[in-house]
């Protein structure tokens, strides 16, 4: 169970982490903000992404139907998996069948949400990371702290040194483009000799049976094209009813995410196409938890989320914590919304709380997902379950007291009393038991010797 | 007019979870407030509550949430006053807290009221749209964070050369007062309804 | 495999647990599409404009009269020394130069495309707000592999297959939803270390359009 407030104070003292996460965010939110204000129709497109993603869910049933038919008579093998196990044991018995013993794989979060890569381990198939961060991570034993850019806590020394550890056949410097040129030559021959391959999926479309996927570095388009065999895993909230609703969720995704009008690499493909590409071709329907936060009306919207990671960019807390504090494959604030539903609230209780609900979230969150009306709702939930606490009682206590006039009064007077042995010229050094948190870093102003109210009354 | 029987309007409550509370402290603040044709309030963080999250639990509240303002608002886009006869020879910067800017929507209102006041210099903040850290009971349950917030903000405050840093949320001020004195600045954290009523006489 | 009874079980399982979950849910609004279509349909600013953001991310663009293509795409070659050229099958004869070694991709191996030097291919259309280059399967565009194994891209747009936005490249897309659909802006890139992007990781690192004028 993840507690973030502890979590946090260890990354919180990590200065280089810190550095690293202030320089990666401050950029990819400035190109963010450039190509945004290019588009006169943002906010028209925001909200037709919004108006799409809410009628998915509200006839997700048809609509997974639809696709499922459309993908099949297109040449797909459509799976469906209710967990991770399931959806983990679909995918070692397609590479079972074919012999294969190492599949490339395309960055896919879904695929991490399920330890699809430990499932296969287990099953004596190595599972290779194809995108340069995850190849990255994967070679250091690490784990994804950012969405779109999971290494956002290396820097490119961190890199040399794991490259000539690893992979490099010679001497390396850190230059990025001599480091990139290290991973190419490294994963040409993979790719070369790939006879599996492994995707998540951005975008399902119902009409079609299409899968879209996009990307930069061309890894995506490897995985995807030369091996023969193609398993695409995508959770049952990807779908988008018609192919032309791509155009919206094509303007909005980039320009989120990377902060480009377009990304380099956008592949649509609709099952086995005859002469190019795989010539099987495995989908695989993951629900996984999707089915609990859609029966939550508030929450739902958490599955409107397209991942382009603009919020945790702009999040004040994410931006000083970084993405292994909230202990989830889902950082930052749609991490704080979409984990404690997709595992339950009593699994991740600190989540609703890792915000200090300042709205920046929402402001650019290409789908409109109220983040922060969520948050409250989750935290609602938290208290609900956790039942009598002593932050409870003194919530309680507090709306006794604020339930009449005549009793603040009083609590204003108890507090100017009690307050007397912490006071110290001016000001409050030390306030003890739940509230120390609070003079850790800050003195706190004791209460005023006259309240407003009885300045108030006795002005002539 | 002030209504004596006012308390809180339970945005704690809301933002920590508990609702029930929350709904009856709204409640509360309809019966008491309901027959006034404006309610301005000092602090945007609680009109915002007031005014956006209310009707979501007592749709009654709507009604009256339409008539709650904040102190600028009220002043500079209702009334139509941006120079109240204010005196302050200080250098200041403005923090404009995050339910001014995202919830309450307050605008540029306290910036006319500030550049209206005589003597007052007024500086422009850095990364001024950033969160100071405190969101409620996010400043203790998650300190270490906060205080990492908090001392971001300071610097920026600090940089600016002000003596004086204004806002129109009296818990941020108070998050963000108790940091610069913890760091030992001599920076003062004051209201702006403090700023607008000093004159040259007092 | 899994057993077809668990995978039908699961089928109707998820789909069951969808219905519940929708179970007296307030239907949503209908989608509003308030976003541009279309352009004001100016085509010089369009070229102008696709240009532009070709450049910007890092291809090379050069506009020639589609009579000069042959001389423009030896030219390419000759400033790369590129001396095998892949071929899609339907490319223009007339556009093939004689001073290079022509490949038709009959169906090469993954390695054989990795043996040539580069490749030229038409497109279907282009998108000039973003850059864009749509491949759809057709004619002189060829299969998805032959334009991403080989180090070199050479594609040819002619100006009448410009269009302004994204939107309006869909309104042209959707005969051929069910192709294999590439869209390219750019060479392929990473910006996975400190946010510095680099050109050039797996996909083609050189990206050339000839932007054709049939005028």
């Amino acid at each position: 169970m993840t507690d973030f407030p502890a979590a946090a104070r260890v990354e919180l003292a990590n200065g280089q982490l810190r550095a690293n996460l202030h320089h990666a965010t401050q950029t990819i939110r400035a190109k963010r903000a450039g190509v945004v204000a290019e588009l006169p129709d943002w906010e028209e497109l925001r909200e037709a992404g919004r108006g799409i993603k809410a009628d998915v869910l509200a006839r997700l049933d048809e609509y997974l139907v639809q696709f499922e038919s459309a993908a099949q008579a297109a040449g797909a093998q459509v799976h469906w998996a209710r967990d991770a196990a399931e959806a983990n044991a679909i995918v070692v018995e397609v590479a079972r069948d074919h012999g294969v013993s190492e599949v490339v794989k395309m960055k896919s979060l879904t695929t991490d949400e399920i330890h699809l890569n430990d499932a296969l381990a287990a099953a004596g198939i190595s599972a290779l990371e194809t995108d340069f961060a995850e190849l990255i991570l994967q070679l250091d034993g690490d784990w994804s702290s950012h969405i779109l850019v999971p290494a956002i806590h290396r820097n490119r020394t961190e890199i040399r040194d794991l490259f000539a550890r690893t992979i490099a056949d010679g001497p390396l410097t850190d230059d990025p483009s001599e480091l990139a040129e290290a991973a190419r030559v490294y994963l040409r021959e993979k790719f070369l000799g790939a006879r599996m391959g492994v995707s998540g999926a951005n975008f399902g479309v119902a009409e079609t049976g299409t899968i879209c996927i996009v990307e930069s570095e061309g890894n995506g388009r490897m995985c995807t094209t030369l091996p023969p065999v193609l398993v695409s895993i995508l959770g049952i909230e990807k779908l988008v009813p018609s192919f032309a609703d791509l155009e919206v969720f094509l303007q909005l995704l980039p320009r989120s995410s990377t902060g480009e009008r377009m990304n380099p690499y956008t592949s649509l493909w609709t099952g086995v196409t005859p002469g190019d590409g795989p010539q099987e071709m495995h989908i695989v329907l993951l629900d996984a938890g999707r089915t609990r936060v859609l029966a939550d009306e508030v929450g739902r919207v958490a599955l409107h989320c397209i991942r382009c990671s603009a919020c945790l960019n702009v999040c004040p807390v994410y931006t000083r914590t970084g993405g292994h504090a909230y202990g989830s494959v889902y950082p930052g604030p749609i991490g704080a919304i979409l984990t404690p539903q997709l595992i339950g609230v009593d699994q991740a209780p600190s989540l609703p709380y890792a915000s200090t609900l300042c709205g920046a979230c929402y402001e650019v969150c290409p789908v409109k997902i109220d983040i922060p009306a969520v948050l409250l709702h989750l935290r609602s939930k938290v208290v609900e379950h956790k039942g009598a606490t002593p932050e409870r009682l003194a919530m309680r206590a507090m709306g006794w007291v604020f339930g009449s006039a005549r009793r603040l009064r009083f609590a204003q007077r108890l507090g100017r009393v009690a307050q007397r042995p912490l006071v110290r010229g001016g000001s409050i050094r030390r306030l003890p038991g739940p509230l120390a948190g609070w003079t850790q870093g800050r003195t706190m102003r004791p209460v005023a010797r006259e309240s407003f109210r009885r300045w108030w009354s006795r002005r002539p | 007019m002030f209504p004596a029987e006012q308390t809180c309007c339970g945005q704690l409550h809301l933002n920590s979870g508990y609702r029930d509370d929350a709904a009856a402290l709204a409640r509360r603040f309809v019966e008491v407030f309901g027959e006034y044709d404006a309610i301005v309030s000092p602090s945007s963080s609680c009109v915002g509550t007031v005014r956006e999250l209310y009707p979501q639990l007592v749709p009654e509240a709507a009604r009256v949430g339409a008539r709650v303002f904040e102190l600028s608002e009220l002043l500079v886009n209702e009334l139509g006053v941006d120079d109240v006869g204010a005196y302050f020879p200080h250098r200041v910067t403005y923090h404009p807290t995050c339910h001014s800017l995202r919830v309450t929507r307050v605008g540029d209102a306290p910036l006319r009221l500030l550049r209206k006041v005589r003597g007052l210099e007024l500086v422009e903040l850095p990364a001024a749209d950033e969160c100071c850290g405190f969101g409620g009971t996010f400043a203790v349950k998650n300190a270490d964070t906060s205080i990492a917030m908090l001392a971001d903000k300071c610097a920026s405050i600090v940089s600016t050369g002000a003596s004086v840093c204004s806002a129109v949320d009296g818990s941020c001020l108070l998050h963000i007062g108790g940091g610069l004195e913890r760091q030992g600045t001599e920076v003062r954290a004051l209201h702006l309804a403090e700023i607008l009523a000093s004159t040259e006489d007092a | 495999m899994v057993e077809p009874a668990a995978m039908s079980t699961a089928r109707e399982e998820i789909l069951g647990r969808v219905r519940d979950a929708l179970e007296g849910s307030t239907a949503p609004e209908p989608v509003v599409r308030a976003y541009r279509r279309a352009g004001d349909g100016d085509r010089s600013q369009a070229v102008e404009l696709l240009c532009d953001r070709l450049v910007d991310y890092k291809a090379e663009v050069r506009r020639v009269a589609e009579s000069d293509l042959p001389a423009a795409i030896a030219e390419v070659c000759a400033a790369r020394s590129v001396s095998r050229l892949g071929v899609p099958d339907g490319l223009p004869h007339e556009w093939r130069p004689a001073s290079i070694e022509i490949v038709e991709d009959t169906g090469l191996t993954s390695r054989e495309l990795d043996g040539l030097d580069g490749v030229v291919t038409a497109c279907t259309l282009a998108i000039a707000e973003t850059g864009t280059l749509v491949l759809a399967a057709g004619p002189g565009e060829g299969r998805r592999a032959l334009t991403l194994v080989p180090d070199l891209h050479i594609c040819v747009v002619k100006e009448s297959q410009i269009v302004d936005g994204v939107p309006a490249a869909f309104d042209h897309l959707g005969p051929v939803a069910q192709r294999p659909l590439t869209l390219v802006s750019g060479p392929s890139a990473t910006s996975d270390i400190e946010l510095s992007r680099v050109e050039g990781v797996h996909g083609p690192r050189q990206l050339v359009v000839l932007v054709a004028s049939t005028g």
